[in-house]
């Protein structure tokens, strides 16, 4: 069993114990506890039922932590030392873990970095590294939030709406470390797909499979980004965008539609074209258009700006974008690129470099500046 | 060993030699200087005297306290603000001569032409702890 198969037990022994009556924050760590014992003991030798070994060494874990709390406490405490009897992990309560973690209390942050404990099995360290934080840093974070759901999540914990968030930006926003967080965002969505039987979960499943898929052609080996319209689409995963395409098409067919699902379908719609040319703009700012109406935001409509530049020419995506808040990160890069279309260049190049300067990140800036750089030696050549 | 921080200014350093805005150098010279940049931190790291780097964005705010039950004040910023912070490396060196050669190393760092961008940087020691043998 590897480290991943042996996470996939975490929630289920978390809900068992919670479901026997352990206060939530002192199960999770109980079971953190019984994973890092895991860890050492399946080394050697595999128990025949891992799942009824990990809820057991939970528990005992569990009443060890109880008896010492009240030891010092001087209180008497009863609690059945036996296994729990009705240790057969549920998915309703494995869901309901998912609820818990993503409570509307929570900060996203709090909510990010409970989820990836308390559903996801990942140690403190393993989530600090992730996010680059200090350890110390991240076990307070955790700590606070335990307390939170503690206090506040058992009677209104939150929704599927509210997990899909987290999920989401767990899958945008993992850095480094040794846990690969886009696939950890995957597998848990994965796992809330099977538990619950929601049209835009299998969405949000089909969006994240389709971006996965393309990772190895968005980046350079020096962390310069690619366009898509310059990836090497040969690098593209195959196998993860017919999954993706498969599962966003029987989204789809249920006639739920919700954000994810409109996402899911544009980003269906680029993998679905084996050159950047043949790509159906068409439908992807029809796409939009749906999207709109879910999720009217100026990322949206700058988005499709781009789009419907693409898919009626450079005015007609100028156009559009004259209607989006110019605040809106990116703006300018996006600006620039449809005035770079529409031929204008020196105004295109001013725009890449103004957008390098507001851009976002380092990859961005220098993505920009490459740009800018680009148009004004080629203005130059043309000048001379 | 003692920490130094190498600050970068977007404004308030004194003028580089080859002071040509980015976005004017040939799509080369800006990879040559992005490939100097990743591997001067890699540099470093190999010999265990990187800490951290961090790049700044040119937008921010200067906020006060302005009283109880207030929000704080923000304003700004502000175009006249002379001294503008675009990033810093803090190193971990032996001496005070080595992270002053370190910073020479990266104010070398390719421009317009190729030619060293000559840019000054700030060397800023840090307060550390009090050491065991003074008291």
């Amino acid at each position: 069993m590897n480290a991943v198969e042996l996470r996939e037990l975490v929630p289920r022994a978390l809900s068992v114990l919670v479901r026997r009556g352990a206060d939530f924050a002192t199960a999770e760590d109980a079971v953190q506890e019984a994973l890092i014992r895991a860890l050492a003991a399946w080394d050697d030798e595999l128990p025949a039922d891992p799942t009824g070994w990990l809820i057991t060494v939970a528990w005992r874990a569990f009443l060890d932590m109880t008896r010492s709390d009240a030891a010092r406490r001087d209180r008497e405490v009863r609690f059945d030392t036996d296994p729990p009897a009705d240790a057969i992990p549920n998915a309703d309560d494995t869901l309901r873990l998912y609820f818990l973690c993503a409570h509307p209390d929570l900060t996203s942050s709090s909510a990010v970095a409970l989820t990836l404990r308390a559903v996801g099995g990942l140690t403190t360290r393993q989530i600090a590294q992730a996010y680059l934080v200090p350890e110390a840093t991240m076990a307070q974070r955790i700590s606070r939030a335990k307390r939170v759901v503690a206090q506040a999540g058992v009677d209104r914990p939150g929704d599927t709406r509210t997990v899909m968030r987290v999920l989401y930006l767990v899958f945008n926003e993992g850095y480094s470390g040794d846990v690969d967080l886009a696939a950890e965002a995957i597998r848990l969505t994965r796992q809330l797909a099977a538990l619950a039987d929601d049209a835009e979960v299998h969405g949000l499943l089909a969006l994240m499979l389709l971006h996965h898929a393309r990772r190895a052609s968005r980046t350079r080996t020096d962390g310069s980004i690619v366009p898509l319209a310059d990836q090497d689409r040969g690098l593209w995963d195959t196998e993860l965008i017919a999954e993706g395409v498969d599962i966003a098409h029987a989204a789809l067919a249920r006639d739920q539609l919700g954000e994810y699902q409109a996402q899911a379908a544009i980003a269906a719609l680029h993998a679905d074209a084996p050159r950047v040319e043949e790509t159906d703009w068409v439908q992807i700012v029809e796409w939009y258009d749906e999207l709109l109406r879910f999720a009217d935001t100026p990322i949206v409509r700058l988005n499709r700006a781009v789009a419907v530049g693409e898919a009626d020419g450079a005015p007609a995506g100028l156009a559009a974008l004259a209607q989006v808040d110019e605040r809106v990160p990116r703006h300018e890069a996006v600006a620039a690129y449809l005035h770079e279309k529409n031929g204008d260049l020196e105004l295109a190049a001013r725009l890449y470099a103004a957008a390098a300067r507001n851009a976002p990140n380092l990859a961005e800036r220098d993505h920009q500046t490459r740009q800018a750089a680009r148009l004004n030696q080629h203005l130059q050549q043309h000048r001379t | 060993m003692a920490k130094y921080l190498l600050l970068k200014h977007y404004r308030g350093a004194p003028a580089p030699v080859n002071n040509v805005p980015m976005d004017q150098w040939t799509p080369d010279e800006v990879e040559a200087h992005i490939k100097f940049m990743n591997d001067f931190a890699g540099r470093l790291e190999s010999s265990g005297e990187f800490i951290d780097g961090q790049a700044l964005s040119p937008d921010g705010a200067w906020v006060r306290y302005d009283g109880e039950g207030r929000p704080p004040v923000t304003d700004g910023p502000f175009a006249e603000t002379k001294d503008l912070i675009a990033g810093w490396m803090i190193i971990d060196v032996d001496s005070y001569e080595r992270a002053v050669e370190l910073a020479g190393e990266l104010s070398a760092a390719p421009g317009a032409n190729g030619e060293p961008i000559h840019e000054w940087l700030e060397v800023r020691p840090f307060l550390g702890a009090p050491s065991n043998f003074t008291h």
